[in-house]
């Protein structure tokens, strides 16, 4: 039985940098044409299809204090029209086609994807170029569709107290970064954003030198490049893009806690966030010693965690471990348990800290570390069998301050981390001091809010 | 390695499959021991990715024991002959295998994928896994409140809620109505004799589909199919489950949850794999509710209004029952405004029918997202699963355009009445402001 259905992390994917060494990988090509935008070209001509996406370096992180949720915002408005094409005219194409297209917004990034047969590549860049400066937008969308991102709110957050503690957590454990605000934004401040607010950002973030586009599928990199210099290429650079700066965290003094409590909470959780370096922030081999920890201490039923708290002390039902090396500035690490029936959360807490201070003190097996890096590399195989997870990756890791060599060689990376580097990590990272802890418990009183 | 989300909002309630027409090319084989399976090679990634199924799910269980199909299939990894859970898991992490198992009403699925370098290993134990699953009593309890754990936290959930009562009340007294998990009274009854006798039962040879998609030629997957299921017995056990149509059409049932967003069920009698007008009404329900930006309800909900971030509809189909089932999520001052409006786009599909404008363009866009739908080797293993569970001939996927462009619209004018006019069942979670439930019980 698998532990993240029990929990509910829907949001848990493959990370950025899982990538292969196979032959297909030295086929991909990074260009950078003369107006600022990058483009990288992965070929895979099993069928006559292509992925191709478009990454803005813009995402929550860049907003404005006071404006949350904007970035997602206008990741909804960028489907409202240009001055060539009106609102709908994209989308009907796309599905005519029988294309699919979607789009995404996170802290750092915000994408827009179609996957298209080859021959329609061309017609899907024209379009996507368009509305890189074109688009225009009125009350009469935007009103409406500021009603359907506080909807969203409500079905992600408002409805689901799981993903109201992490909220909760993000914000206690980022003293000044700006990722302490969610990307869907505060409902308060989603309740007032302006259409003049979503043209602004947009003028600001939106052009070529500040977007990286990831064609995956069959094509040559050569046509590809064609094809971004014939519709891409026309659109002039933006004139001040500033960099990417935001502000950073202090280093972090002390351990912070907070209860959320819900009448609708069914299954108590445990769940610890520290601040930890991303792949971007982190010196040489710290991000993979961290992605192996998080492995070795929380993926499956034979990580540590399951295995203490679930199979050993029989104390919980669920227990396990994740990293997120995928980001700009610090990141995260989090652990987290569901107790069984009797069993309090104090408790369950005290035990993880047990399993983290093993690690820390003895360090990890031979046969754990060996299994880690095979599972991992696994994964980088298994991603090969789908274009949009290898498009996905490399735009994610472009978007986030990695290269495409950085991407490439993540398997000789994962081969290279020591046990000694993972007990390190443990150590040095895994303090308390980094953290957040967060309850989240049934509320039974009409006051709420108190440690279980 | 896994990677912690802050949040990935997509602009539409569903992310599409991912691309590739790609050029499937089915082949039948038959392993050494007699055991047909469809086989599509793909040599361009070195793996293997099986797709399986039994017949016989959670339809098969006892409504006291409700959950019990559910627990086997939770409970086939968890140790097998000599391995126990923690060595069982071990073998398979330590060569990156994926094994996984799933129960629906009708079938018990099971999945794998290999890398090639391990996969008689893999083949070994999911064979070990399906002959000789131990059913240690502490790994059945540990599974058991993991179980009851989900149950319960399901029991607060709106979208479980709104689900739930559709289902039990559109299937009183039907396996089709119960949850196949299982519920808080019937999954603590459940006993080692229970999930034994459910392996009897459906485990077997007969009545068994596979598929095989990989990096691997006719000789090695009979091979593999071998290791994995040559062992089983030669014929299932399975009791027949009745034929059934939804009830309570015409009901609004709402169910009192203290959420900021009422969670809407919608959904009546469906059209069977088997009819002729199904590929009409695909189609006609993709018109109306079907998962593009394009669809007439989020149109007129989602784009015109705001009132809900999703809002679709789908058919389902069983072996012995079919429905058209749809849902949304909207604040619950606007609640009645948005089940008005979908109340009334389906009437006006029903009385209307599509325009001839929209039904090309709904036979252009099916036509091209199948094959883009394809784009692993799990996928096309599972789909190829479907397309023999549904008996719909090795040939499906060329002979699919072609039952698209027949539709006419005439055909799909007759079609979209006899589907959507007969009314619909509706289950509110939420406290939508100013409705109630009506409608009475049959």
């Amino acid at each position: 039985m698998t532990l993240r259905s029990i929990l509910g992390l829907a949001a848990v994917l493959a990370a950025a940098f899982a990538m292969p060494a196979s032959a297909a990988d030295s086929q991909v090509a990074d260009y950078k044409l003369t107006n600022g935008l990058e483009l990288v070209v992965i070929p895979d001509h099993r069928a006559p299809v292509v992925t191709h996406m478009i990454w803005y370096k813009v995402g929550a992180a860049d907003e404005v204090a006071g404006h949350s949720g904007l970035a997602h915002f206008l990741e909804h408005l960028m489907f409202k029209g240009t001055a060539k094409h009106p609102a709908g005219e994209f989308s009907q194409v796309v599905a005519s086609l029988g294309g699919q297209e979607n789009a995404f917004t996170t802290s750092d990034y915000t994408g827009y994807f179609q996957r298209v047969p080859r021959g329609d590549l061309a017609t899907v860049m024209a379009f996507e170029a368009d509305r890189m400066t074109g688009l225009q937008l009125t009350d009469e969308v935007v009103l409406p569709e500021r009603e359907v991102i506080l909807e969203e709110q409500n079905q992600r957050v408002g409805n689901n107290p799981r993903a109201r503690l992490s909220e909760q957590i993000a914000a206690a454990l980022y003293l000044n970064s700006p990722y302490g605000r969610p990307v869907i934004g505060w409902r308060h401040e989603m309740e007032q954003l302006t259409r003049d607010d979503a043209i602004g950002f947009y003028r600001r973030f939106y052009g070529p030198n500040n977007a990286a586009v990831v064609i995956a599928g069959d094509v040559t990199p050569e046509a590809a490049l064609k094809l971004a210099e014939d519709t891409y290429g026309k659109v002039a650079p933006h004139a001040s893009i500033a960099p990417r700066v935001r502000p950073r965290e202090p280093k972090p003094t002390a351990a912070r806690s907070l209860t959320l409590a819900d009448p609708r909470v069914e299954l108590p959780i445990v769940q610890r966030d520290y601040l930890v370096p991303s792949f971007h922030t982190a010196k040489p081999g710290q991000s993979e010693a961290l992605e192996v920890l998080a492995h070795v201490l929380g993926s499956g039923s034979n990580s540590r965690l399951y295995r203490a708290l679930v199979m050993d002390q029989k104390i919980a039902v669920a227990a396990g471990a994740w990293y997120d090396s995928s980001a700009l500035d610090d990141s995260r690490f989090g652990v987290y348990g569901s107790p069984k029936d009797g069993v309090t959360l104090p408790q369950l807490e005290t035990a993880i800290d047990a399993v983290i201070a093993d690690v820390a003190a003895k360090g990890i097996t031979a046969e754990e570390l060996d299994r880690t890096k095979t599972r991992l590399i696994a994964d980088a195989v298994y991603a090969h069998d789908s274009q949009a997870s290898m498009a996905r990756w490399y735009g994610s890791a472009l978007t986030t301050g990695a290269t495409v060599e950085d991407v490439t060689h993540w398997p000789d990376r994962v081969r290279n981390v020591t046990a000694e580097a993972v007990q390190d990590a443990a150590r040095q990272w895994l303090d308390k001091r980094r953290s957040v802890t967060g309850y989240l418990i049934k509320d039974t009183s009409p006051q709420a809010e108190r440690r279980s | 390695m896994t990677r912690y989300l802050r949040l990935f909002a997509f602009a539409a309630l569903l992310c599409l499959g991912a691309p590739l027409a790609r050029a499937v090319t089915i082949e039948k084989i038959v392993s050494p021991s007699g055991i047909p399976a469809w086989m599509v090679r793909e040599t361009s990634t070195p793996l293997v990715a099986l797709s399986f199924a039994f017949h016989g799910g959670s339809s098969q269980d006892e409504a006291a024991k409700a959950g019990t199909a559910n627990l086997v299939a939770d409970m086939l990894d968890e140790g097998a002959g000599d391995l126990d859970s923690t060595t069982f898991h071990r073998r398979l992490e330590n060569h990156a295998i994926e094994m996984g198992f799933q129960v629906g009403r009708d079938y018990f699925h099971g999945t794998l994928r290999t890398l090639n370098e391990h996969r008689d290993e893999a083949f070994d134990l999911l064979g070990l896994a399906l002959t000789k699953p131990r059913f240690d009593a502490d790994a059945i309890e540990r599974v058991r409140g993991q179980v009851l754990a989900v149950l319960r936290r399901e029991n607060t959930n709106p979208n479980s809620i709104a689900s739930r009562s559709w289902w039990h009340t559109a299937f009183p007294q039907h396996p089709y109505g119960r949850e196949a998990r299982g519920a808080l009274d019937t999954v603590p009854l459940i006993g080692t004799a229970d999930l034994r006798d459910f392996v009897r039962r459906a485990f077997a040879r007969n009545e068994l589909t596979i598929s095989i998609v990989g990096d691997v030629d006719a000789k090695a997957a009979g091979d593999l199919i071998d290791r994995a299921f040559a062992r089983l017995p030669a014929k299932n056990d399975l009791k027949a489950i009745p034929a059934a149509t939804p009830q309570g059409i015409g009901r609004r049932i709402v169910i009192d949850v203290d959420v900021p967003q009422a969670v809407v069920t919608f959904g009546g009698n469906g059209i069977e794999r088997s009819d002729p007008d199904f590929m009409a009404a695909y189609i006609v329900n993709h018109i109306l509710g079907g998962g593009s930006f394009s669809s007439r309800l989020y149109r007129e909900v989602r784009e015109k209004r705001g009132l809900a971030y999703g809002v679709s509809d789908s058919l389902v189909w069983f072996k012995r029952a079919a429905v058209v089932l749809g849902g949304t999520a909207t604040r619950a001052d606007r609640t009645a405004d948005a089940l008005d409006i979908i109340e009334k786009e389906t009437k006006r599909m029903a009385d209307n029918g599509p325009t001839t404008a929209e039904l090309a363009a709904a036979k252009s866009y099916l036509k091209g997202a199948y094959a883009l739908s394809l784009d692993s080797s799990s996928k096309v293993a599972a789909q190829i699963t479907q397309i023999q569970l549904d008996n719909l001939g090795i040939d499906y996927i060329d002979k699919r355009q072609k039952l698209i462009d027949a539709v006419t619209i005439d055909n799909a004018k007759r079609v979209a009445k006899r589907l959507y006019g007969g009314g619909m069942l509706v289950t509110v979670a939420g406290k939508p402001k100013g409705l109630a439930s009506s409608g009475t019980a049959n």
